[in-house]
């Protein structure tokens, strides 16, 4: 895994293995769910198919966006299943294979901190490996 | 080695299709075992298979169907005749070839067997007339006298029906007789040189043996016999002119015959015609795998969306635009989308017989393996239903139908001593009706005896006597469907093994069906199976509720109620916790869709919230569901425009639902249109929620929930198992109870009757009281009805009143009512903040208290009895042949 597709959430920047990323979606209506854990924003129209959005900002644990700005929908696919990640706005994909890979440092909120593989020093600030197996997987129905 | 597995694939299939014709035929052939053309087509499926296997060199294969043709054989010429004991080896010969290409299936190659019971078996019962064979006995009685080992005369079956025509031609000198089909229209098959030498040897082998060739392998009948057949000409012409043939006649046959005057040009049109429609059922159909049918469905699915938004998008635009061409292509593309729709619906259909057709088999084993004598009828086999559909009702349709054979149907003996005919009726019906498709299975058996199943209910805990006390017998019956029950009264190997009926009922639901069973002790029961048509598209009902839109399928709404206005103020009851609408004189629970959602605060009172006057009734035209306005942002578009002011006075419907034989109402702020759905299954994460059926499109590409309607009853303690759950808001110190509705006896004192037990509420006149023997009566529905001066029973003296109305409470137990008549209506509640202390007295169990007052609790089983001591017992004769189950746990 050498190449992390990157978003920002709040005033984290993060990144997952760009292997799990279908695509990258401006959206559009999002029903929400009733009676649906917190973490879920809700249900999209995907070209007909229909997808569950994860507010990832309620996952990590972030205040909500106090922003107007639409917020993107990064399509993963885990398990074979596509699920949406909600995010404030989309990076680039960057190349990480040189970058050096550490722990993730204790600075980084502790629910943040459990979510991650790591993180990657990049020379201006840090870029937080997602995991996205987790991030998915612990969402209560 | 790819071509051969595909050839083998092939054969497979075609094999196991045509051994289910076999079983059909066979069975067919013992009620009839003098049919010849029944006989016929046993002999040539064997034959087909036997030729088939022998070109494959599945020698095991062969000899058993050589061994069982031969005695096919003699059967068909009418050398032997088919008892039961043949019909038996045949079934056991074509169970043991279908083992056979089970095992190649499996392994790709014959697997080792000892055969060599069955074939002395199938063997000797070829003996008793040892009549020569007569070979040469004509044309169409082609001869059994192909010998062991002589797979020469098999081969051709591959190319069966063009083998036989290529036979003639190339082969004529030897075989003067095959004038068949090939032949007589242009010779296409002759065309071919390699089906030409592959028929044309083994034909002359054949004809060594004094045998013709075309005839075994051609399932198309010949045009001169059918001619003969048909008595349009006589079996000498035919002879005549297949000698002029054999000459060097290149004409056809039905040429020669009209012209020597021994037919009619119309007799051998109408002789081709029925040659052809045997071969156009071939022709006219092709074999698809069904992954490509489902893909295609799911494509078409996708299709119908894309249309659906854009035919939306368009009226949305249709003031702006006035590209009227663009309109009209969508129009087209509309229309063509639907027919596309139900073309692939359709080629998914199968009919009902697909699954029925195993049926008669398995009856005929059962029967003979239980002793009973069965007669199977089907009715409705044409009824067609989707594919997956019928795939998940397979199994617990044969579970229904091993049991009504097995427990449904007695003895010979004991149906002879029951004053029936020993041969039980199992009758299958399918039908649609209502965009569904029901299966009954009937039998004309013992029946159910409901007491037997209130007792092993018991005895298993399932339910308790309270439970069964107000079960009705349909309801006791039904109890079989319970887990964990079984009426192991008789433990067989066919059934009370393996799947009980809970899996049966667990199925059907699973697919959205229902399953229901009436019985009637010693005349039998029914067994009835409601379908859905097709699990992909459904219709449904939009609603909206708290700004959002939701779907309801259709097959569980009822009605729909407009709250508005005095409909509203007079149709709902004062409540506290469970609110109830009087429809048309019926009690209705409602719940509310917003609070049921979590949308609003639980206690949120229902009534406040109803009108005044009607909201915006705008809110109700379907076109707010095609009216998207302002797409792309939330709120959503379309939503129902009467919710922003939700606070205020507002409009609402009544969704009438019809779940586990419950009804409810669904309160919910508007009601949309109806259309058709994709649906769709819902992500992992929300799998959890049961409210959720799944999700689907709309034509503006909103995503909406699919709302369960089972689920919601539940949820909202309608249903009577639920007095355990308690709403998630509050767990408070509350006890639910089974509701109740609270009147006013008199003065400031209360009661309170469980809503179980109250069937109808009614206001009588005064007037209309008459008196017989000292009691009380109305005349009501047809009957007389016996009141009950509730006040008087519990001892509280008051003047009875002598003009205006009285209210009624009435209860009803089959054709019989009582009507308790009471000062007030006042309340239905289900909370009760105290637990019910012991009161000594008459008729009642005790005493709650209700909101903050406290309310006697009226035990009617003593009430009823005080106005008619005969109630009960009478209602169980009169009622239904169930009742003195009733009557003995109401003692």
């Amino acid at each position: 895994m050498s190449q992390l597709s990157t978003f920002h959430v709040g005033k984290y920047l993060f990144g997952v293995d760009v292997a799990l990323v279908q695509e990258i979606v401006r959206l559009q209506q999002i029903t929400p769910v009733p009676l649906a854990a917190t973490e879920i924003a809700g249900l999209i129209n995907l070209r007909g198919e229909v997808l569950t959005a994860i507010d990832l900002r309620a996952r990590l644990g972030l205040p909500q966006s106090e922003s107007t700005r639409e917020q993107v929908n990064v399509v993963i696919r885990v398990d074979d299943e596509p699920v949406s990640l909600l995010v404030d706005e989309i990076g680039g994909v960057l190349e990480v294979s040189q970058v050096p890979f550490e722990q993730t440092p204790s600075t980084v909120d502790e629910k943040v901190r459990d979510l991650l593989l790591g993180a990657y020093t990049l020379p201006d600030r840090l870029l937080l490996s997602l995991n996205a197996h987790r991030v998915l997987h612990e969402v209560a129905a | 080695m790819e071509a051969i597995d595909e050839i083998v694939a092939e054969f497979l299939v075609e094999s196991y299709e045509n051994l289910d014709q076999l079983d059909r035929d066979l069975l067919e052939l013992e009620q009839h075992p003098g049919s010849r053309d029944l006989l016929a087509s046993v002999f040539r499926t064997i034959h087909t298979i036997k030729g088939t296997s022998g070109f494959l060199a599945f020698h095991r294969l062969e000899k058993i169907t050589h061994i069982g043709e031969n005695l096919l054989s003699r059967l068909r010429d009418g050398h032997i005749a088919l008892t039961e004991e043949r019909a038996s080896a045949l079934l056991k010969m074509v169970d043991t070839v279908r083992d056979v290409l089970t095992g190649i299936e499996r392994t790709g190659a014959e697997v080792e067997g000892d055969d060599s019971a069955l074939l002395s078996l199938l063997s000797s019962l070829r003996e008793d007339s040892q009549a020569a064979e007569k070979p040469a006995e004509g044309a169409a009685e082609a001869a059994p006298a192909a010998e062991p080992g002589n797979s020469g005369e098999a081969a051709p079956a591959e190319t069966a029906e063009d083998g036989a025509a290529a036979g003639a031609t190339g082969d004529s000198g030897a075989d003067g007789t095959s004038e068949d089909a090939g032949a007589e229209d242009g010779s296409a098959a002759g065309n071919d040189p390699a089906a030409g030498d592959a028929a044309g040897n083994p034909a002359g082998d054949a004809g060594d043996a004094g045998n013709p060739a075309g005839e075994p392998a051609a399932p198309t009948p010949q045009l001169g016999q059918v001619l003969v057949d048909s008595g349009a000409t006589t079996p000498d012409a035919v002879e005549i002119a297949r000698m002029e043939q054999g000459l060097g006649d290149k004409r056809p046959i039905g040429n020669i015959l009209v012209e020597h005057g021994s037919t009619t040009p119309a007799a051998v049109e109408s002789a081709l015609e029925s040659q052809g429609s045997a071969r156009s059922v071939v022709d006219s159909s092709v074999r698809v795998d069904v992954e490509l049918l489902d893909s295609l469905m799911r494509l078409v699915g996708e299709l119908v969306l894309a249309r659906n938004q854009l035919v939306s998008r368009l009226d949305e635009e249709q003031d702006s635009s006035k590209d009227s061409s663009l309109a009209r292509s969508a129009q087209r593309l509309s229309l063509v989308t639907s027919e596309l729709q139900e073309q692939v619906m359709k080629t998914r259909m199968q009919p009902v017989d697909a699954v029925w057709s195993k049926m008669p088999r398995v009856v005929r084993d059962l029967a003979h393996q239980c002793g009973r004598q069965v007669r199977l009828e089907m009715e409705g086999r044409e009824t067609e239903l989707d594919r997956s559909v019928l795939e998940a009702i397979k199994d617990p349709l044969t579970h229904l139908i091993r049991n009504a054979v097995d427990h449904g149907i007695e003895e010979p003996e004991a149906r002879t001593a029951a004053g029936k005919p020993a041969e039980g009726v199992l009758r299958l019906r399918a039908y649609h009706e209502a965009g569904q498709v029901h299966l009954e299975i009937i039998d004309d058996g013992a029946g159910i005896n409901p007491e037997a199943i209130a007792a092993k209910a018991v005895e298993r805990g399932l339910v308790t006597e309270g439970q069964l006390a107000s079960m009705s017998a349909r309801e006791v019956i039904n109890l079989i469907f319970l887990p964990g029950f079984s009426l192991a009264a008789k433990v067989t190997n066919v059934s009370g093994r393996g799947v009980g009926m809970d899996v049966v009922k667990t199925r059907i639901e699973g697919i959205g069906g229902s399953v229901d069973v009436t019985s009637k002790l010693g005349i039998g029961s029914t067994f009835r199976l409601t379908i859905p048509l097709t699990l992909a598209i459904i219709p449904a009902l939009t609603i909206g509720c708290a700004g959002r839109r939701y779907a309801v399928p259709q097959v569980s709404v009822l009605e729909l109620v407009r709250l508005s206005g005095e409909h509203a103020r007079g149709g709902i009851e004062l409540i506290s916790g469970a609110p109830v609408y009087r429809l048309r004189d019926m009690l209705l629970p409602l719940i509310r869709l917003d609070e049921q959602l979590g949308l609003v605060p639980a206690d949120a009172d229902i009534m406040s919230d109803l009108p005044g006057p009607a909201g915006p009734s705008g809110a109700a035209d379907p076109s707010g569901a095609a009216d998207p306005s302002g797409a792309g942002t939330s709120p959503e578009p379309g939503a129902p425009t009467g919710s922003g002011a939700s606070t205020g006075e507002r409009g609402g419907f009544i969704v009438v639902l019809h779940a586990e034989q419950q009804r409810f109402g669904l309160v919910v702020d508007d009601v949309l249109d109806t259309q058709e759905i994709v649906v769709k299954p819902l992500g992992r994460h929300l799998k959890g929620i049961p409210v959720y059926a799944g999700a689907t499109i709309l034509g503006d590409g909103t995503v909406v929930l699919i709302l369960d309607a089972a689920t919601l009853a539940r949820r909202s303690n309608v249903l009577a198992n639920t007095s355990a759950v308690t709403t998630e808001n509050d767990a408070d110190a509350v006890e639910l109870l089974d509701p109740v509705l609270v009147v006013e006896v008199t003065g400031d004192r209360r009661a309170a009757i469980p809503l179980e037990m109250v069937t109808r509420l009614e206001e009588i006149q005064v007037s209309a009281i008459e008196h017989v023997g000292g009691r009380e009566v109305v005349q009501y529905r047809g009957h007389i009805m016996p009141l009950v001066r509730l006040a008087t029973l519990l001892g509280a003296y008051t003047e009875p009143a002598t003009e205006g109305a009285l209210q009624l409470v009435v209860y009803t137990q089959g054709e019989r009512s009582v009507g308790f008549v009471v000062d007030r209506i006042l309340d239905i509640a289900t909370e009760r903040a105290d637990t019910r202390s012991d009161i000594d007295d008459h008729a009642l169990i005790g005493s709650v208290v209700v909101g903050d007052k406290v309310t006697e609790l009226l035990d009617v089983q003593s009430a009823v009895l005080s106005a008619d001591p005969h109630f009960y017992s009478q209602s169980a004769t009169s009622d239904t042949a169930f009742a003195p189950l009733s009557q003995e746990t109401y003692a």
